[in-house]
C-alpha cells in the first residue's frame, strides 16, 4: 500500500476523543509504573497530617469559620490545604517532566501529532489532573482513617473542585515549562514557586489568623490563587459553593492557560523567539 | 477538481518542498535561504555537520515554531497555514529517544496512534503490522526499557510510519547504534522508500551512510552548498569520494567568507 492510496484520516470528532483519550492514558499509565512516585505523592501529604498537624493543633485553636459548623480540629482544618499541596507538587512535577520531556523528544512527539496545539495542551494538562485525582482520593481515605470525616456527599461535590484547582496550578505549571530553559533543580521551583504559594495561603491556617499577626501577608494570601484553590476545594469538600473562589480559580485558570497556550503557540510563543533546538538538538 | 485529477496531482507533488527559508535567532542567522525537495519514493540524505542547521530545519517542519519566511510544504500542504493536513502527512524519527521507556512497545505505538486520531482497537492493529514488519512482533509486550538500542531505533521507525505518513523524517536516527543496528535501520528505511513510495529526508553527518546514488543535500552554516546526486557532487567537486567532496565544498565556503 503506497501513502498515496491511504484514505486520509479527518480529524472528526472521534479523532479528538482517541487523541484526547489517548493522552490521558499514558499519563496515567507512566504513573502507575513509577510507584516511587506514587508512594512519595501520599507520603508527603500524610507527615503533614500525622506529624504537622498532631504538633500544630496544640498551638493553633481554629474557631468556627465556615464550611465548618462546629470546632474542628487542626487536621479537619487542614485537609483541604494538603489536597492543594498534592495538586500542586503533581503539577510541579509534570511541569518538571515537560521540560525532560523537551529535552527527550517526548515533547516533540506530542506537538508533531496534526491535532491543534491548544487542544493538545489541554489535553495533557487533564492528564496531569487524571494522576493528581488517584493521589487526592488515596491521600482522602487514609484521612478518613485518621478521623477526617467529611460527609459522603463531600467526595463527590469536590470533584469538580478538584478538576478546576487542577487545571489551574496545571496551566501555572506549564507556562513555567515553556520559561525554564533546562531541567533544572526541582529544589529551585520548591523554593521560588512551591514554597512560597503553599505557606502564604490558607492552607495551613485561617486568614483571619494572618491578618491578626501580619495585614500585608494577608493581602498576599488573598491575591494568591492558591488560596483561593484550597477554599474551592474546602467548601466543596462539605458539599458547599465559594463563589468567590471559584470565580477567581476560573479567572486564573483562563489568565494561565491563555498564557501557557501563548508561549507554546509556534509563531509567537516563546520557544520560537528563543528558538531553542529542543528535542536533542546540536 | 475531479478526484482522479486530484489523486495525480498528489503523485507528482513532493513529499517534502523547503522554498527559501531563512531563519534567524536574533543576530544569528541560522537558515540562509534554504532551499530542498524530497520527491515522493526518494531517498534524500541531509548531510552536514553539527550546527550546520539541521536542528533548526527540523523544527521548522515539524512546527516546532513557524517559519518566518519562505515556505514548507509536506505534500503540498504549507506547514504554517495548513498545519493539520501538513503535519498529518509528516512521520518523524527525533534524534533523542523519545518512547516511554516504562511502558510496553504496543502501549507506546497506541500512544502515538492516538496522537494521529486513531481509535484504540485500529491502532493496536496498526502497531501489531508495524511490528511484524521490522521484526520485533515477539517484543510487542516487552518494556521499551529492555530493548537494545538497535531495536528502539526499528520502534521508533515503525511508529513514525504507523500513521502512513507521505513523508518521513529521521534526525541523526544511527547516533549511538552499532554497525549492525546502523545498517539494520538504513536498510529498513530505503526498503520503505522502494516498498511505499515514501519520501525520505535522513538527516546525518556520517558520510558513510550516503550510498553512491542517493540524492544529498549539503548543508553547512545554515546554507546549502550541493543538491543533487552523489556522481554529480563528486564530479562538481573533483573529488574521488564524498569526504573528501564535503571537505572541498565546505572549505570553499569557509575561503568565501574569509
Amino acid at each position: 500500500m503506497t501513502a498515496a492510496t491511504a484514505t486520509p484520516r479527518r480529524l472528526d470528532a472521534s479523532g479528538y476523543f482517541a487523541c484526547f483519550g489517548g493522552i490521558v492514558w499514558r499519563e496515567v499509565l507512566r504513573f502507575l509504573h513509577q510507584r516511587a512516585r506514587f508512594l512519595a505523592a501520599l507520603v508527603r501529604p500524610l507527615v503533614w497530617l500525622f506529624i504537622f498537624a498532631a504538633g500544630f493543633r496544640q498551638v493553633l485553636g481554629v474557631s468556627i469559620i465556615p464550611p465548618y459548623q462546629t470546632y474542628v480540629l487542626y487536621e479537619v482544618f487542614v485537609t483541604p490545604g494538603l489536597v492543594g499541596m498534592i495538586l500542586l507538587f503533581n503539577a510541579m512535577q509534570s511541569s518538571l517532566s515537560m521540560v525532560y520531556d523537551r529535552e527527550t523528544g517526548a515533547m516533540r512527539t506530542l506537538l508533531v501529532s496534526p491535532f491543534p496545539r491548544s487542544f493538545l495542551l489541554v489535553s495533557k494538562l487533564f492528564g496531569g489532573v487524571a494522576v493528581a485525582l488517584l493521589q487526592v482520593y488515596a491521600f482522602l481515605l487514609v484521612a478518613y482513617l485518621w478521623e477526617v470525616e467529611p460527609p459522603p456527599i463531600g467526595y463527590l461535590t469536590v470533584l469538580p473542585a478538584l478538576v478546576l484547582a487542577g487545571l489551574m496550578l496545571g496551566a501555572l505549571a506549564l507556562f513555567m515549562s515553556s520559561v525554564i530553559r533546562q531541567l533544572e533543580n526541582f529544589a529551585g521551583v520548591m523554593n521560588f514557586v512551591i514554597f512560597p504559594m503553599f505557606f502564604a495561603s490558607s492552607a495551613l491556617y485561617p486568614l483571619w489568623r494572618i491578618r491578626e499577626s501580619s495585614p500585608l501577608l494577608y493581602e498576599i494570601c488573598r491575591v494568591n490563587p492558591f488560596t483561593h484553590a484550597v477554599e474551592l476545594i474546602r467548601f466543596a469538600l462539605y458539599g458547599q459553593l465559594e463563589p468567590a473562589s471559584l470565580a477567581a480559580v476560573l479567572g486564573f485558570t483562563a489568565l494561565f492557560l491563555g498564557a501557557a497556550i501563548y508561549a507554546y503557540n509556534p509563531s509567537k510563543g516563546l520557544l520560537a523567539r528563543r528558538g531553542e533546538p529542543a528535542g536533542g538538538g546540536r | 477538481m475531479t478526484r482522479v485529477a486530484q489523486q495525480s496531482a498528489e503523485e507528482t507533488v513532493d513529499a517534502l518542498l523547503v522554498r527559501s527559508v531563512s531563519h534567524r535567532f536574533g543576530p544569528v542567522v541560522a537558515l540562509d535561504n534554504v532551499t530542498l525537495a524530497v520527491p515522493r519514493g526518494a531517498f534524500v540524505v541531509l548531510l552536514g555537520p553539527n550546527g550546520a542547521g539541521k536542528s533548526t530545519l527540523f523544527a521548522l517542519i515539524t512546527r516546532l515554531y513557524d517559519n518566518i519566511s519562505g515556505e514548507i510544504r509536506i505534500l503540498g500542504h504549507d506547514v504554517r497555514r495548513q498545519p493539520t493536513a501538513a503535519l498529518r502527512q509528516l512521520g518523524v524519527v527525533f534524534q533523542s529517544r523519545s518512547l516511554d521507556a516504562d511502558l510496553s512497545v504496543l502501549q507506546n505505538l497506541a500512544y502515538h496512534a492516538a496522537l494521529q486520531g486513531i481509535g484504540r482497537s485500529e491502532g493496536r492493529s496498526l502497531a501489531i503490522d508495524a511490528l511484524a514488519k521490522i521484526g520485533l512482533a515477539d517484543r510487542a509486550d516487552a518494556k521499551v526499557r529492555t530493548l537494545s538500542g538497535g531495536q528502539t531505533r526499528r520502534v521508533e521507525i515503525a511508529r513514525a510510519l504507523l500513521h502512513d505518513p507521505a513523508c518521513l523524517l529521521l534526525d541523526e536516527a544511527t547516533v549511538g547504534l552499532d554497525v549492525a543496528s546502523r545498517e539494520s535501520a538504513l536498510a529498513i528505511v530505503r526498503g520503505l522508500v522502494k516498498e511505499r513510495g515514501v519520501g525520505v529526508l535522513w538527516a546525518t553527518h556520517l558520510v558513510d551512510e550516503v550510498a553512491s546514488d542517493d540524492r544529498v543535500v549539503l548543508l553547512h552554516k545554515g546554507r546549502v552548498h550541493f543538491a543533487g546526486l552523489v556522481p554529480d557532487l563528486l564530479r562538481l567537486a573533483q573529488a574521488g569520494n564524498l569526504r573528501g567532496a564535503f571537505m572541498r565544498v565546505t572549505e570553499d565556503a569557509r575561503a568565501e567568507a574569509a
